[in-house]
């Protein structure tokens, strides 16, 4: 019996995830439409799908307005720096609580992770007070080091998850092999965890670029991201839904590129550990 | 040279003492069997000298330096992991490589070495390998690679035959059994496995709750256990140990005998202890009956030759031989 309903349920599920994959995707291909329409288009009533005169006219607008080179290049100092140097205060740090456990590892793994439950906004003014004293507003070096310890205890998560599958004998048999602290992870942990730390930096790259709370509140002109690109066509002259889809179109655009190309690595890295 | 002495050393994980104070000394050139039930200390002990595990109190030289402290990559030390511990990223060619390449060796020094190891242990055709593409002895042979290029003091072997199945160990413990008697290096060897302490050892010690129960000769602790326990561990099959009328008789508390220190009559009164067959298990050369209902112990097992027709339910009558009786103490030690 089971059987005989077995394409009909496929075919079900076939459609409720193609359904639930098309609504999910339904905003991005709207902006994107939306991108190449004028702005009478863009709003009218009812709305157009694909039949509207196609223009480039809004990136040409965008591109004469705003140095869309200069947001991107911030990104991707911001999103890259911090994600490097993320990586390299973690992986001595999974490493210990991996391989050198004490008592407190669970406890200061879940201190780090709750640090991702407050909300942000709450401490936006000591840290806006610190940049000041500091004079790091509004600078690529501010910027990276913030979003470097928003994501820290994340990177720290993800790479002690895969250290955790690496069998400690091994690192034991470096050290017996005459290898110091720095050779055992430079020659051995790390090219055995490099499918693990490829998948962290990628998720660590795609959650730097799109941070914007910090990117917006931190930075003004000099080491304004791609995120502060989009808003500043959200309101100044009234809306422009052509030109804010073109502006969003473009600072989504590289880190889907990079998405697309990397999604095996993302799943496999992801999963890892949870199917043995 | 490679000798190694550990005085008073003692290992606290917390608060349970796994090694009370300890005293140990391992001759250069000598192979040391460290054997006893799991949860003994062997291992524990192994990583002690390693410099795997910090000692909690005492001190380990290796020839006469005070290498307590020492972290493992100094104390100049190979050792061989049960799990063969090889680094799967390498090639089996880099993997042997991996520990002249920390010391700094030149590139055509490690090649020359890495070739002689390869050659020594059948592995030339396979260097360019990597260790998920070999079979189990391949690996063990690798690891065993990894060990000997540094030219250590000492070798440490952590229960290294294990994952191997039956025909394989017996020859990888012939190997390495050649291997020290070639290369006279100092070797520690954990098992759990009296059989591979009794065929490799120049120095037997059998580890019981971190204690060392007796240290000595293979033949030493066969043919004169200290204790009960250490008349139990070694020798297969185990020692018959006889407790209250019978060993009262011999003035003891407990007396053992060997199966081999039996003989087997199958003529009534043909001997002073009777009983019944449980099981007769043929080896060919050996067989040995286990013998139920004899009123001194649950099961007494006696080697006879290959050929003695004996079947379960048989009545047989048995007959220590009086010299090779060992007698122990109510504390468990041997009464001479």
């Amino acid at each position: 019996m089971a059987r005989a309903h077995a394409p009909a349920r496929k075919a079900l599920t076939t459609a409720l995830a193609w359904t639930a994959g098309l609504l999910i995707f339904f905003p991005i291909l709207w902006t994107v439409l939306t991108s190449f329409k004028t702005e009478a288009e863009a709003i009218a009533d009812p709305p157009l799908f694909l039949f509207f005169d196609w223009t480039l006219e809004n990136y040409a607008v965008v591109q004469e307005r705003s140095d869309y080179m200069r947001f991107l290049w911030n990104s991707t100092i911001i999103a890259g720096g911090s994600t490097l140097l993320g990586v390299l205060i973690a992986v001595p740090a999974a490493w210990s609580m991996a391989f050198v456990p004490s008592k407190r590892t669970k406890d200061i793994l879940l201190w780090m992770l709750s640090t991702k439950m407050l909300p942000a906004v709450g401490v936006l003014y000591p840290i806006y007070l610190i940049f000041i004293e500091l004079g790091l507003l509004d600078t690529r070096v501010g910027l990276t080091v913030v979003v470097m310890l928003i994501n820290l205890p994340i990177i720290v998560w993800m790479l002690y998850t895969y250290f955790r599958e690496i069998p400690g004998e091994i690192l034991e048999a470096a050290r017996m092999d005459g290898a110091d602290l720095r050779s055992e992870i430079l020659h051995v942990l790390a090219p055995m965890a490099l499918p693990g730390i490829a998948s962290t930096v990628l998720l660590n790259v795609i959650l730097a670029w799109n941070e914007a709370f910090w990117t917006l509140n931190l930075t003004a002109v000099d080491a304004a991201p791609l995120t502060a690109f989009i808003a500043s066509y959200s309101s100044p002259e009234g809306l422009f839904f052509a030109k804010l889809s073109a502006a969003s179109t473009m600072a989504i655009a590289p880190i889907l590129i990079l998405g697309w190309f990397s999604q095996k690595q993302l799943v496999r890295g992801l999963t890892f550990g949870a199917v043995k | 040279m490679g000798r190694i002495v550990l005085e008073q050393v003692t290992k606290r994980f917390g608060d349970v003492e796994v090694i009370p104070p300890l005293d140990l000394t391992i001759e250069d050139g000598e192979f040391a069997v460290f054997v006893g039930p799991s949860g003994c200390g062997k291992s524990t002990l192994l990583r002690l000298i390693a410099g795997l595990e910090d000692v909690t109190a005492g001190r380990i030289l290796i020839d006469d330096a005070d290498a307590t402290n020492m972290p493992p990559a100094r104390r100049r030390l190979a050792m061989v992991f049960q799990s063969y511990a090889l680094y799967p990223h390498m090639s089996v060619r880099r993997n042997i490589a991996f520990p002249l390449r920390m010391a700094g060796m030149d590139k055509a020094e490690i090649e020359r070495r890495v070739q002689a190891a390869a050659a020594a242990l059948n592995l030339t055709d396979y260097l360019d390998r990597r260790p998920g593409q070999l079979s189990g002895g391949q690996r063990q042979r690798v690891a065993i690679g990894r060990a000997i290029v540094r030219e250590p003091t000492a070798f440490l072997f952590d229960e290294p035959l294990s994952n191997l199945d039956a025909a394989l160990r017996v020859g990888m413990r012939l190997e390495i059994s050649e291997m020290h008697k070639r290369l006279r290096t100092t070797m520690i060897y954990v098992t759990h496995d009296q059989v591979e302490a009794m065929t490799m050892a120049d120095k037997i010690v059998v580890l019981h709750a971190g204690r060392i129960e007796q240290a000595g000769s293979p033949l030493d602790l066969y043919r004169t256990p200290r204790n009960r326990f250490v008349a139990g561990f070694i020798g297969s099959p185990r020692m018959n140990l006889i407790e209250g009328e019978e060993a009262a008789r011999h003035g003891a508390h407990a007396i053992g005998v060997r199966p081999e220190d039996i003989t087997l009559s199958r003529e009534e009164g043909g001997g002073i202890w009777s009983g019944v067959v449980g099981v007769a298990e043929h080896l060919g050369s050996d067989t040995f009956v286990h013998v139920h209902e004899t009123g001194l112990a649950e099961t007494l097992t006696v080697r006879v030759s290959g050929e003695t027709p004996c079947t379960h339910g048989d009545r047989v009558w048995l007959t220590p031989r009086e010299e090779a009786i060992h007698r122990f103490d109510a504390a468990g030690m041997r009464i001479e």
